[in-house]
């Protein structure tokens, strides 16, 4: 068989491509994905990290909401290790009107939303950082996910079926014959090296890239970026997502994730050429830490670790070229019978909670086209790491009495941690310090996650996501890459390019204990190391 | 407390002026919060142009040998900087192929040396390299696997001779032997020792901080200091000033509580941001001891600059000074305070920066202090 050839070609390796990847190759398809920079770089990526229960769109977008309670029950149980179920509130404060509160639950009802109303006095126990003048809580199933380990899951799982995944490519066309589509060009950016993939369908999961991407395919998508501004806090100050229980505005969510928290989010509409180089503005972090603060007072003396801003793929309703309809909803759009392209799919639009939907939705597509009759799988098959026991039970089963970096390691990489080789005990020395990370961890998201830079690097293991932002770790994951692939001079360069993408982050809240840290770091990096 | 001169901060700075104005025979405290910027120190000394016959000469009595050779450094990352002055064990070379052939030693499991970058920055000079491996025992004797740069000083200077058989065994041809900078921190004369047993040119290549070479100078330096009779109050912060017109009385500090340091002279010393000599919010720069002016701009978009690499105007803010040091409030000079060292940023460009900043400024001072009575 040609190895060139496929049943199937994913363009996009945002968490729905990946999903895509896995639940073709999970319904016998040889599948390929391909992606222009690296997995979940973009809006995937760039998010809070909520898994929503639907609740906060339970009032004015019941589908929505109806969608993401039912795909926050399943990935609960096929993705336990990349979601901490935290729980969330709804709190009302004097300033809001707490009539809406009843509205609010109702509609939650509704749409099959566990949502009770609880006693103010109750909610800070349950969570003991939130403003103590609130008036009104709701609880809801919120929890947090981790979107990369979600992404590098699925392409794992999928990879393990037989997938295949090509990083750093990027297509530069389309192989057409009439009006079929029959494959695509690419070329990888780091090589240069062009190569054509052939297959009957291809499926278009570039999220807000999607427009450009349907445009190179001769067909129309039309996409409507939304920018949001986020800000991460250097410690986990609440222990359950907090939301304000009005009708949804700015930084009016509080999600913590490991061992942050990330208030969010704004909303500005931003043409689709600046989508690639999205940043915070001072007056953004002003107004996202003086909301944060009425969620969580304590956020006005947290240290912020960095800014950082993503792209929401909103999209058209169908055949509305004005964009005055714009759907929060998922678009799966099968472009044979709405613009006469056959071999052409494009799936956009939903959110990270309702991914798996969305793929399953793409690969149903994908099937009825390719005459493949098989039920869809994902709702109920554990990704690889979330096969039941917690991952304390897990290092329990691996080291005895596991050190809190085993424990860690554990957490991110769920039972698949057992099959991970550890050569030597020094390979437990610990490359971050921060989000403990050990060189066992960092040699495997080497040789077996497509890691080629430093920035793919903390995508699957979390270096440089810390309190330090890379000061320490970057350098030792640097010696390390360049020692494991041969490329020292590459690598140098790599790791500039990670201290300013870090830094890019950091200056936007350039002050207090955060600058007196960027002035160590590019004191060392410039003078010390001589970078 | 009275003492003639008090000085806040115990960097290199700091150290200097007082082990100046003790040998002057004046009496000094030092308040010190411990960690200071010669926890990063390269080894040599930033913008440092002249020969320092003064600092050559504070620092031989403190046992730190100098050498002023202006060429290049070998850095951490296998690149070369300019340099002209450095601790003895720096070397510095007239230009960056120092050898033909290098045999580069590492130590397993030391992620914080950088043996791939050092070996590709030699080749492009044109100088082979060879690597091989430092036997050590895996674990450390407090049982950790982390092996970090303090705690393998303490075991390659206990058993630097071992090390010397090592290499005496594995080295070939090679003109040169590159190894990390761990040696000296409890004997300082470990490096010479290697330098004359191993029959090659021995070139110690950096790593990242904590700086080996740093921490011993800082040692030396306090040492040297006490043993001359100067107040060092380590772990304590300066936290208030007492100020009558335009002199300060007196300094609390947060240990000694009620018991103020009275003096004639003030010297504040206490760094740049990270050392907290600096402190900022959102809205602006502050110096927090004596509340004096400091050089900043009022909008916060203009205090980055958003490549890493460039030159950050943060890094230039300071405190505000008249030509003889004196830090001003609303203008007027503070007449027995002084600043220097990287408290001043870059306000006073044409006194240099880093290291020769600091111990420019701290000669300045001592000779203004020694003229008054």
């Amino acid at each position: 068989m040609d190895p060139r050839e496929f049943d199937v070609i994913i363009l996009g390796g945002g968490v729905v491509g990946a999903g895509t990847m896995r639940d073709c190759a999970m319904r016998g398809l040889r599948a390929l994905l391909i992606e222009r920079a690296d997995i979940a770089t973009g809006a995937s990526g760039r998010n809070h990290g909520l898994l929503h229960s639907g609740a906060r769109y339970a009032v004015n977008d019941p589908e929505s909401a109806a969608e993401c309670i039912a795909e926050n029950q399943i990935l609960r149980r096929i993705a336990a290790h990349c979601i901490e179920p935290t729980g969330g509130l709804f709190i009302s404060l004097p300033e809001d009107d707490l009539s809406y509160q009843h509205t609010f639950v109702e509609a939650c009802r509704k749409a099959g939303i566990g949502a009770e109303i609880i006693d103010p006095k109750l909610a800070r126990e349950m969570e003991p950082s939130v403003n103590p003048d609130l008036i009104g809580a709701v609880r809801v199933p919120d929890a947090s996910v981790d979107p990369f380990r979600l992404c590098a899951s699925n392409m794992l799982d999928a990879k393990l079926r037989g997938a295949q995944v090509r990083l750093r490519t990027e297509v530069t066309g389309f192989i057409r014959e009439g009006d079929t589509i029959r494959g695509v060009h690419t070329r990888n950016v780091q090589t240069g090296r062009e190569t054509d993939y052939y297959a009957p369908v291809v499926v278009n999961a570039c999220g807000v890239w999607g427009q450009e991407v349907a445009q190179m395919a001769g067909v129309q998508v039309g996409m409507f970026p939304s920018k949001g501004a986020l800000l991460i806090f250097a410690h986990r100050v609440n222990n359950m997502v907090i939301n304000r229980c009005r009708k949804p505005s700015n930084a009016d969510i509080l999600v913590p994730g490991d061992t942050v928290c990330i208030i969010g989010t704004t909303s500005t509409r931003i043409p689709l050429e600046n989508c690639h180089k999205v940043s915070v503005t001072p007056d953004e972090v002003t107004l996202l830490v003086t909301e944060g603060a009425k969620l969580t007072p304590a956020l006005s003396e947290t240290r912020i670790l960095r800014a950082f801003a993503g792209v929401r793929p909103l999209v058209s309703d169908d055949n509305d070229p004005t964009g005055r309809n714009i759907s929060r909803g998922i678009v799966c759009l099968d472009h044979e019978t709405r613009d006469g392209l056959k071999g052409f799919v494009t799936i956009t639009g939903g959110k990270l909670t309702t991914y798996r939907l969305m793929a399953e939705m793409a690969t149903d597509l994908v099937c009825s086209k390719l005459g493949v009759n098989k039920a869809c799988e994902t709702a109920t098959t554990p990704l690889p790491g979330s096969e039941g026991r917690s991952y304390e039970e897990l290092a329990r089963q691996i080291w005895e009495a596991p050190s809190t970096a085993q424990k860690a390691a554990t957490a991110r990489l769920g039972s698949v941690v057992s099959e991970v080789p550890k050569r030597s005990r020094q390979d437990e020395a610990l490359v971050c310090e921060c989000e403990e990370v050990p060189v066992w961890e960092v040699n495997n998201a080497f040789e077996r996650m497509g890691v080629s830079s430093l920035t793919d690097l903390r995508r699957r293991t979390r270096v440089g996501m810390g309190t330090c932002q890379g000061e320490f770790c970057a350098c030792r994951a640097a010696g390390l890459l360049a020692k494991a692939q041969d490329c020292a001079a590459r690598e140098r360069a790599d790791l500039l390019k990670f201290m300013g993408e870090r830094w890019k982050g950091n200056f936007p809240i350039g002050w207090g204990e955060s600058l007196r840290e960027a002035e160590y770091t590019q004191w060392v990096y410039k003078h010390v190391l001589g970078l | 407390m009275r003492f003639d001169t008090v000085i806040i901060g115990g960097g290199l700075a700091g150290l200097v002026a007082g082990i100046s104005l003790q040998q002057a025979g004046r009496s000094t405290a030092i308040v010190s919060t411990g960690q200071n910027a010669l926890h990063f120190f390269s080894g040599s000394f930033e913008s440092m142009k002249e020969a320092p016959e003064r600092l050559t000469a504070l620092f031989a009595g403190a046992g730190i040998r100098v050498h002023y050779n202006p060429g290049v450094r070998l850095t951490p990352l296998g690149t070369f900087r300019e340099a002209e002055l450095s601790l003895e064990d720096i070397s510095l070379f007239p230009e960056a192929k120092f050898a033909d052939k290098a045999l580069l030693a590492c130590v397993p499991g030391y992620l914080d040396f950088f043996p791939a970058f050092l070996a590709e920055g030699l080749e492009k000079q044109g100088i082979q390299c060879r690597l091989c491996s430092l036997d050590l025992p895996e674990e450390l004797q407090d049982g950790s696997v982390e092996r970090r740069s303090v705690q393998l000083a303490r075991l390659v200077d206990r058993d630097w001779k071992k090390i010397v058989q090592q290499i005496r065994l594995m080295i070939q041809d090679e003109d040169a032997v590159i190894l990390p900078q761990l040696f000296g921190l409890q004997d300082a004369s470990v490096p010479e020792h290697l330098r004359q047993e191993i029959p090659a040119r021995v070139v110690f290549a950096g790593t990242m901080p904590p700086s080996i070479p740093g921490i011993r100078t800082q040692r030396l330096l306090k040492r040297r200091y006490e043993v001359l009779g100067g107040t060092y109050l380590g772990g304590d912060e300066a936290v208030e000033a007492q100020v009558e017109g335009n002199k300060i009385l007196s300094v609390r500090t947060h240990n000694l509580e009620a018991h103020a340091l009275e003096a004639s002279h003030f010297i504040l010393a206490s760094g740049g941001f990270f050392s907290k000599g600096l402190r900022s919010n959102p809205f602006r720069v502050w110096e927090p001891v004596f509340g004096v002016d400091v050089d900043f701009d009022e909008d916060r978009n203009a205090w980055y600059n958003e490549e890493f690499v460039g030159d950050q105007p943060y890094m230039q803010y300071g405190v505000r000074t008249d030509v003889t040091l004196h830090p001003l409030v609303d203008g007027q000079p503070r007449g027995n305070l002084y600043a220097i060292g990287s408290v001043l940023g870059g306000t006073r460009p044409e006194l240099g920066s880093g290291a020769g900043l600091a111990i420019r400024t701290a000669f300045l001072a001592v000779d203004k202090i020694l003229e008054s009575l």
